[in-house]
């Protein structure tokens, strides 16, 4: 059972990726291309700047062109991360069906998981360290950049994780529908105190448009909703048969 | 109220945990380690040396969120 979930969720990921890469490659890709000419620029004025001093200049070979990188190699970073998130999709979804909720049917257990799962690793971490195009960022500071993203991606996964199990708790005392708003509240409250505490990350450069900065984070937003909500729907429909096979065929052991 | 409990309606086959278990570890493992390898390889830790893996990935790796050079 579990191995057949595991793959569906990663057959699901692998539809889920040829859509996000389609979306992605129409409305991610331009501004990628935009960002990159601004950067091309700065780094141009720099050298003109350095060689103007007479110091001697040597520019970077380009290890992948950019054609490569803007198609083969964006199509296998959307496909790798979709269906590696379809399979862990599936496995969340193999413990939770039944656990979280006695009542739900697979499909509302994977619209559910959906929904907190693109919360919980996208949308709340990226309110805090927002998906930032080519030319934003100091290289010097890439590590602590990483560290502080996936920090609070750990953060607000662990958060999402003490929700569900102080549901349980308060479910007996203050019903279904109470406790989970009281959950929500707490998640919330985890997330916000965390996003306080964690140090800013700001490096956007003075003269980048605002416009293209704001198409490229709407852009890769978009990317996770169409990942997340496919993940949702199609995943959902797909376990239901696996299960209601699984069902068909415990009936009839007990028959026979 | 006092000897309220949650009855299901119809029961629901729950997967046992020690089932899951392996699955878990092992496909969990290494569906993280593919993530990785798309979202932070020769960025702020490198496995394998060189360029390659970060250029090759690099616009996806800043269109999925991750942070970048």
């Amino acid at each position: 059972m579990v191995r057949t979930l595991l793959v569906r969720g990663m057959l699901t990921g692998i539809l889920a990726g040829l859509l996000t890469f389609g979306f992605l490659k129409v409305y991610g890709e331009p501004q990628v291309d935009i960002a990159i000419a601004f950067e091309t620029q700065m780094d141009l004025a720099k050298e003109a700047a350095e060689r103007a001093k007479g110091v001697a200049v040597q520019g970077q070979p380009e290890l992948v062109s950019r054609q490569v990188q803007a198609g083969i190699g964006l199509f296998t970073a959307v496909m790798v991360y979709c269906t590696a998130f379809g399979g862990l999709f599936g496995l969340v979804f193999a413990f939770a069906y039944g656990r979280v909720s006695g009542l739900l049917t697979p499909q509302a257990v994977s619209l559910m998981l959906a929904a907190v799962g693109f919360v919980a690793i996208y949308l709340v971490p990226n309110l805090k360290y927002p998906a930032n195009p080519p030319s934003i960022g100091d290289p010097a500071t890439i590590k602590m950049r990483t560290a502080l993203y996936f920090i609070m991606i750990a953060i607000s996964i662990a958060a999402m994780i003490g929700a569900f199990a102080l549901r349980r708790l308060l479910i007996v005392r203050f019903g279904d529908w109470n406790a989970n708003f009281i959950v929500a509240g707490y998640y919330l409250v985890i997330v916000v105190i965390a996003g306080f505490l964690l140090p800013a990350v700001n490096e956007v450069p003075q003269q980048f448009p605002a416009v293209v900065l704001w198409k490229f984070r709407m852009a890769s937003l978009g990317a996770q909703c169409i990942l997340w909500a496919t993940l949702g729907v199609l995943f959902g429909a797909s376990a239901e048969r696996v299960l209601a096979a699984g069902r068909v065929r415990a009936a009839g052991r007990v028959r026979a | 109220m006092t000897s309220t409990t949650f009855v299901p309606a119809f029961p629901v086959p729950v997967i046992p945990v020690r089932e899951l278990l392996p699955w878990a570890i092992f496909a969990g493992l290494i569906l993280l380690l593919a993530i990785y390898f798309v979202g932070a390889e020769e960025g702020a830790t490198s496995l394998i040396s060189g360029m390659y893996v970060h250029e090759f990935v690099h616009d996806g790796r800043h269109l999925l969120g991750f942070p970048c050079h």
